[in-house]
């Protein structure tokens, strides 16, 4: 009996090595202490709050969300292949998760120009100061898991990744998972919480 | 290893279904506020925990740290929620 408890726990693991774990969980504990943040600020002017967010484009915040999730399951993907050995087809995964990275950027790039063609900064009030604050943070996290992502493709295409030597893309991965479960909370904050 | 197959893919496809939910339709002025970001939120939080447990694996982590990682979408959405209703 104790013999089995202990293989379960055991068998218990992270994916990665632990470093990575702590720096994904300070970066949620960061992110926890900005959406509190934001919504401290939210409470002493709704009415600016929910005039701003009707000038956003839900789409945009919708299809970006669409996007991400994409991501995330294409890197999954990757790394139930490196598990089973199936190594020709981890770098197409790997390939379909960074350019999905890719496009997120461009569809943000597409949102910010407009914001800025029509006279919206991070100075014009409030709530564009948070826009553009979690958006911008996140966004630097996509740039950097991107960056990363095709690193792992360039050595997937090498074969480089097996069952036996996985802790670089499973802490890619897990980085990536991050960068979509921020985007996850960061959306509807923004875009579709109404005022009451 | 058939991708149509794999439970990541059903999880993958289950989002998108919730994000089309709440981006298309509880945004609508169909509901009232506190339905809508209730629900908005909820999802999310169900959303999160899919990503956790599925995309990041951590439905097979060591339980200390299954819960922490668990206990995130549930005190985010707590927060949104709570200052949500305390807004006048």
């Amino acid at each position: 009996m104790k013999a089995a408890t202990a293989d379960r726990v055991k068998s218990r693991r992270l994916p990665g090595v632990d470093g990575v774990w702590v720096a994904i969980g300070a970066d949620s504990v960061i992110f926890a202490i900005l959406f509190l943040t934001f919504m401290q600020d939210r409470l002493k002017d709704p009415a600016l709050f929910e005039a701003s967010r009707h000038t956003l484009n839900m789409n945009f915040g919708g299809i970006d969300t669409l996007i991400l999730l994409t991501s995330s399951w294409s890197v999954a993907l990757a790394i139930q292949a490196i598990k089973r050995d199936l190594v020709d087809r981890v770098p197409r995964y790997v390939l379909g998760a960074a350019l999905t990275g890719l496009l997120f950027m461009v569809s943000k790039s597409i949102e910010y120009f407009q914001k800025f063609a029509e006279g919206l900064t991070p100075a014009t009030n409030a709530f564009y100061m948070w826009y553009f604050t979690l958006t911008g943070i996140h966004l630097l996290h996509v740039v950097f898991g991107t960056s990363l992502l095709t690193y792992v493709w360039i050595n997937s295409r090498r074969g480089t990744y097996t069952s036996s030597n996985r802790v670089v893309p499973e802490c890619v991965a897990s980085y990536w998972h991050l960068v979509d479960l921020l985007w996850i909370v960061i959306f509807p904050l923004l875009y579709l919480m109404k005022a009451a | 290893m058939s991708v149509l197959r794999e439970r990541i893919t059903m999880v993958w496809l289950g989002l998108v279904v919730l994000t089309c939910v709440t981006t298309w339709g509880l945004s609508k002025d169909l509901f009232s506020p506190a339905v809508a970001v209730v629900g908005i939120f909820l999802i999310a939080a169900v959303k999160a925990r899919f990503v956790i447990l599925d995309f990041m694996e951590l439905a097979h982590a060591p339980i200390p740290v299954r819960v922490a990682f668990e206990a995130w979408p549930v005190v985010v959405s707590a927060i949104n929620l709570g200052f949500w209703f305390a807004t006048p």
